[in-house]
């Protein structure tokens, strides 16, 4: 695979570059103004301050907001998993018009700006009784997050060979054995990387949460509330920093671990 | 082959109730939370405000707004204006980085694939709001380019223009459309390029003729998950934008928070709805016949 790189892109080396420098480079100064000592975001600089972190850590609505985006994203990620799992593997194995059908609906919210999703669960949570609240929330989330799961694990499924679950099948396995024994372990991988999917998405999610929050925001929400007060714009910052230096260590802690593992599969 | 009775009787019924039991939850989602929401969306669209939670008789008078009122027509225009010049955007700064992810970076492809997919893990509020700090009157440009003496006075026409949602979208979506044009760059086998090589095709027609047709799918999925979220956003107009630059996602969340008229706000995500799906057949057709010259 890597032997057809060649050495030299020509101009795209300096290309790629210049492109990680626009992608990076707004974010770097979200960084640099979280250590600076004053609550205006401009030049000069006006001094080295870790204040606005000490701030982060004693601010105990923010700290509920996280607590908050964490259950969420929790459950969001094992629902949408489950669902991602189902709907494909019934898609893939089941050769029902109906589970096809399911899987096409549920890639759906891909086509549907984040808006639309908002608006038609509020309708339907009102309707239900249930309200604007933190299970609407996953609900909302649960529907951001299927489109990327059920893709990532039907190419999964898709690339497991028929024979493996014809040989268990002959083997006198059922059909509930041959997903759980054989199956589900083969597709392990790609069900961490649909989860992981899962909870990053709702981790960040804001305008489909926007609609659906009852009385306790989440991280993104809380943001939000936040970004009116100039005065709360350098902690705002602090915590975006925060955010991103936890994200390269777990994004950089995964790909660790991604090269490590034995028998690492396509995910 | 000796089979026992009871687990002879369990097979029988095993099938039926693990089909079952798979199909629940993905059928649950998808008709309830999916189908079913969406047709409530149809429906309040078509009943006229009360102030009720599904408002009260028949009427396109939802719809006779929209289409009779200039200023929607307007809103609609520069939303898909602003959604299109952000999704070639992407697109075409996208592809270069695609390119070279594919075929020349080498032992540094992880790295690179690595830093690209990082912005997904940052807040996409605050990859907005970063572009307000930039932009804003008392901001970092501002203040950067009275620093180096270029102006003495803050300029006001960086904030609060289409142009800056236009950059800040084209910001935000920028790695949305690497990964589905490298995975289709990928999947191009090396020994199509040496072919058209080896018959006297120059690079650029290499290109041309066979990479480009080849990439298309890729081309057009990373298109689609940049220009559904970007037509609909109501956060960017809202931080970046000002006045001027109000998009219909904007209006939409406004008829269901300030203006509290639901009806009309639904029948705005009909609309929504209906143009995302003309231009995605649109965008078809024309692929398709480009793709039957080529």
């Amino acid at each position: 695979m890597t032997q057809r790189a060649t050495a030299s892109g020509g101009w795209l080396g300096p290309y790629v570059i210049a492109y990680l420098v626009f992608l990076y480079l707004p974010v770097a100064l979200i960084v640099l103004f979280s250590f600076n000592d004053a609550v205006q975001a401009a030049f000069p600089l006006k001094g080295f301050t870790l204040s606005w972190y000490e701030a982060l850590l004693a601010n105990e609505t923010l700290r509920g907001a996280l607590m908050n985006s964490v259950g969420i994203g929790l459950t969001v990620s094992l629902v949408a998993t489950v669902c991602g799992v189902t709907i494909s593997y019934l898609e893939i194995h089941g050769r029902s018009r109906f589970a096809t059908l399911v899987s096409a609906v549920a890639r759906l919210p891909l086509l549907i700006p984040g808006v639309v999703i908002g608006i038609a669960l509020l309708i339907l949570v009102n309707l239900s009784g249930l309200g604007p609240s933190r299970l609407s929330i996953v609900i909302g989330h649960v529907l951001v997050a299927l489109p990327a799961t059920v893709i990532v694990l039907r190419g999964r499924f898709q690339a497991i060979p028929r024979s493996i679950a014809e040989a268990a099948e002959d083997l006198g396995a059922h059909d509930g054995v041959v997903f759980r024994r054989v199956m589900l372990p083969l597709a392990l991988p790609a069900v961490a990387s649909a989860a992981m999917l899962a909870f990053l998405t709702s981790f960040d999610e804001f305008i489909v949460a926007f609609f659906l929050a009852g009385t306790e925001p989440t991280l993104p929400l809380y943001i939000w509330s936040q970004l009116r007060f100039p005065k709360s714009l350098p902690m705002v910052m602090a915590l975006g920093s925060a955010i991103l230096a936890f994200s390269i260590l777990l994004a950089g802690a995964a790909e660790v671990l991604r090269r490590h593992s034995p028998g690492r599969g396509p995910a | 082959m000796p089979v026992e009775s009871g687990s002879a009787r369990r097979s029988v019924a095993a099938p039926w109730m693990f089909q079952a039991a798979m199909g629940l939850p993905g059928a649950f989602v998808t008709l309830v939370f999916i189908l079913f929401a969406l047709a409530l969306v149809l429906f309040l669209a078509l009943r006229g405000n009360d102030g009720s939670l599904l408002g009260q008789g028949f009427t396109l008078a939802n719809f006779e707004a929209l289409v009779t009122d200039p200023l929607y027509a307007m809103v609609m225009a520069r939303s898909l204006v602003i959604a299109g010049i952000v999704t070639l955007a992407t697109v075409v700064t996208a592809y270069p980085v695609a390119w070279y992810l594919a075929f020349h970076a080498g032992r540094r492809r992880s790295l690179i694939l690595f830093l690209v997919t990082l912005p997904f893990w940052t807040s996409y509020l605050l990859r907005v709001f970063a572009w307000r700090i930039i932009l804003a009157y008392n901001g970092v440009l501002n203040s950067a380019l009275i620093g180096l003496g270029i102006i003495d006075q803050p300029l006001t026409l960086f904030i609060n223009s289409p142009a800056a949602v236009v950059i800040t979208l084209a910001h935000a979506y920028a790695p949305f459309a690497i990964l589905p044009i490298y995975v289709a760059l990928e999947a191009i086998p090396p020994s199509l390029k040496e072919a058209a090589a080896d018959l006297g095709a120059k690079p650029f027609a290499t290109f041309r003729r066979v990479i480009l047709p080849l990439s298309m799918p890729g081309v057009m999925a990373g298109a689609v998950v940049v220009f559904v979220p970007t037509v609909g956003d109501y956060v960017t107009p809202a931080l970046v934008g000002g006045p001027a630059s109000t998009m219909i996602g904007s209006l939409i969340q406004s008829s269901f928070g300030k203006a509290n008229d639901w009806p009309f706000g639904a029948a705005l995500a009909v609309a929504v709805m209906a143009v995302i799906l003309l231009v995605g057949l649109v965008t078809r057709s024309v692929n398709r016949r480009a793709g039957g010259i080529a």
